[in-house]
């Protein structure tokens, strides 16, 4: 193994984990409001699309990353009211966002399948996914707002009696989650794979959302898990170029298995579970009690 | 005079009627969006042309998107409920839905591709992409100064490792010291995962990357990093101009308009149908000029003349499995049955095919 090989690994391992870091982050957020959004998949395909067809349009990558937030915006504030204001199932409303954005994204990139585009460097937002898991542990742990969005989590009826808004607090949480979700998908149709393919993100909103569990609800944890992620699916495709005899289907389901243990293990001990998962998730907030 | 007009319009529309006696319907499945530049967008350009040679005497439809389960066997027998008179199911996976679907309506025509079970109503075909392979390795160990080649592969199946074993005895053949680097990603579509494959092998010192997944992704990757590729299933040029040599294109469209044309005609009748070059269905794209000395263009257009007329097959004896056992013997060619149940490498490539 020389330098220049390892040096190469790491850059793969950057630039492959780089999405889930975004939408692991956003998720987190979101989840430590007290809201589950399941949606992710589907945003981060409907931010995938609209990143795209901005840039063809304009030629503006500033443009294209700004639409796509926007568009998490949307998708997020959808589910937001869905779920805050006319109570809906957390569950089954994020589901239902994931197909609705499936079949939305899928629509509305149609006509730009295929269409050649050139890729933005990615380096910017590696960084800028480092710097925003740093700003989110300090935002939940050193700031007021930060204390005062994990306790809406954790009691969002406490929370209420001592005046703070509950619904205010976990939209601002569901929007900002949307936003991430879509800048991880816009991430991967303008600079990790430049295209526009259906469902191109792959199921990686789904490993986001078991990434969120198995950091246990911790920022810091969720970069750590990102890269477990990245680093063993990147790795399994160096030992077998390497023509190291290893079956192959064992690594494509290792990143899977890692998250079925983790759950596994997490659920077992009831105590560091109540410790770190957001005691009111899923519950829906009833302004009137 | 109103029973005159009313007697002239019945004739008109009985004459009309007549001549142009209902054309009929031909239904596709598709497992991919037709815009996907791989698989699927070949099928589809094969569609359009059948519908540009047979014109108003068939009227064709598709579903996107079908997955290969249970949804397959609805989107099959919509199709059949509404009248279509030849369904094409264009992936492997769907035979056994293709065949469930097919035994309710005897009189309804089925054709599954690359698919190996037939029935009275249902017929298979496929095509010989391995003689593309072979002048892409014959390119490849021309082109190659690293001496190692990036291989990403889908899923073991024969079409995949056939591919690989033709595409390595054309390249070892004019280059000896070749090395194939291979991962299989276990994916036809991710792109994410794709790109990350290619860059591996780049990183590992691949320049040459070929590909049996679905999306440009390695061949734009390819482009990043200054080495060449080859595209799939259909001309990828214009994605990755500077590390395109050549692509193989699948060409479905005159087989699909003569079946359809049986069907118009009342002559259809099942069978297999597995051709290649010599018929078309298997074509190689533009060689890249800018990247290929004319010499090895020339060579390459020979090797197609040569396989079209059957004096060159990819897998001609001696041939030797990893173990060095003798698999063809010297001066014969694999049988096709080798060939479609293809699950070990020739001797030369490293490691194993996953089972």
């Amino acid at each position: 193994m020389n330098l220049d090989l390892i040096l190469g690994i790491l850059q793969i391992v950057l630039i492959a984990t780089t999405p889930l870091v975004f939408a692991g982050i956003g998720e987190l957020v979101t989840e430590k409001s007290g809201v589950l959004n399941l949606g992710v998949e589907g945003m981060m395909l409907v931010g995938a699309v609209s990143a795209f067809i901005i840039l063809v349009i304009t030629g503006s990558y500033f443009l294209a990353f700004f639409v796509s937030i926007l568009s998490g915006i949307i998708m997020s504030g959808l589910f937001a009211f869905l779920v805050l204001f006319l109570m809906s199932n957390q569950i089954a409303t994020g589901l239902a966002l994931t197909i609705f954005g499936i079949g939305l994204s899928s629509m509305l990139g149609k006509q730009y399948i295929g269409t050649p585009i050139d890729g933005l460097s990615p380096w910017f937002f590696v960084i800028f996914s480092f710097l925003i898991v740093f700003l989110v542990s300090y935002f939940f742990y050193k700031t007021k707002a930060g204390l005062i969005l994990r306790a809406v989590g954790e009691s969002h009826n406490s929370a209420h009696a001592l005046g703070y808004s509950v619904i205010k607090i976990r939209f601002l949480s569901i929007l900002f989650g949307g936003s991430l979700c879509a800048l991880a998908g816009s991430y991967i149709s303008i600079c990790y794979a430049p295209m526009w393919q259906e469902g191109m993100t792959a199921g990686r909103g789904w490993i986001a959302l078991a990434l969120v569990v198995f950091a246990t609800w911790k920022p810091e944890r969720v970069l750590i898990g990102a890269y477990i992620f990245g680093g063993v699916t990147i790795l399994q495709m160096n030992l077998q170029a390497l023509g190291l005899r290893f079956p192959g289907q064992f690594f494509s389901m290792a990143p899977y298995v890692a998250t079925i243990i983790v759950l596994v293990l997490i659920s077992s001990n009831k105590l560091r579970i109540k410790l770190s998962a957001p005691a009111s998730l899923t519950i829906p907030f009833y302004k009137g009690r | 005079m109103i029973r005159i007009i009313t007697f002239l319009s019945t004739f008109l529309v009985f004459a009309f009627g007549s001549a142009y006696a209902d054309p009929k319907k031909v239904g596709f499945i598709y497992i991919g969006p037709p815009g996907d530049h791989g698989w699927t967008y070949m099928h589809d350009v094969g569609r359009k042309y059948m519908e540009s040679q047979l014109g108003d005497s068939i009227t064709t439809t598709y579903l996107e998107n079908i997955p290969e389960n249970a949804d397959a066997v609805r989107a099959i027998r919509k199709l059949a409920d509404s009248g279509h008179d030849l369904i094409f199911t264009t992936s492997f996976n769907y035979m056994d839905q293709t065949h469930e679907v097919a035994k309710d309506f005897p009189d309804i025509k089925f054709e599954h591709a690359t698919g190996y079970i037939q029935a009275d109503n249902v017929a298979t075909y496929s095509a010989r992409f391995y003689e593309g392979r072979m002048i892409e390795g014959h390119i490849a160990g021309h082109m190659t100064e690293t001496n190692t080649i990036g291989y990403i592969a889908s899923f073991p199946i024969p079409e995949v490792v056939r591919g690989i074993n033709a595409f390595y005895l054309a390249a070892s053949k004019v280059n000896p010291d070749i090395k194939m680097k291979i991962i299989w990603v276990f994916t036809w579509y991710d792109p994410g995962k794709e790109a990350d494959a290619a860059n591996t092998l780049i990183n590992q010192g691949a320049d040459i990357i070929v590909q049996h997944t679905d999306t440009y992704a390695p061949c734009q990757a390819a482009q990043k990093a200054g080495v060449y590729a080859f595209g799939q299933a259909s001309n990828q040029e214009e994605f990755c101009p500077d590390a395109h040599l050549t692509s193989i294109e699948d060409i479905w469209g005159p087989y699909y308009a003569e079946r359809a044309k049986a069907v118009v005609d009342g002559t259809w009748s099942s069978g297999d149908t597995w051709d290649g070059m010599d018929k078309g269905m298997v074509v190689m794209s533009p060689y890249n000029t800018k990247l290929m000395p004319a010499s090895l263009i020339q060579e390459a257009v020979n090797m197609e003349v040569g396989i079209k007329d059957g004096t060159i097959h990819p897998f001609t004896g001696p041939i030797y499995n990893q173990a060095g056992e003798l698999v063809v013997p010297e001066g014969e060619v694999a049988p096709d049955g080798m060939l479609l149940g293809m699950n070990f490498y020739v001797q030369g490539i490293d490691g194993e095919v996953p089972q």
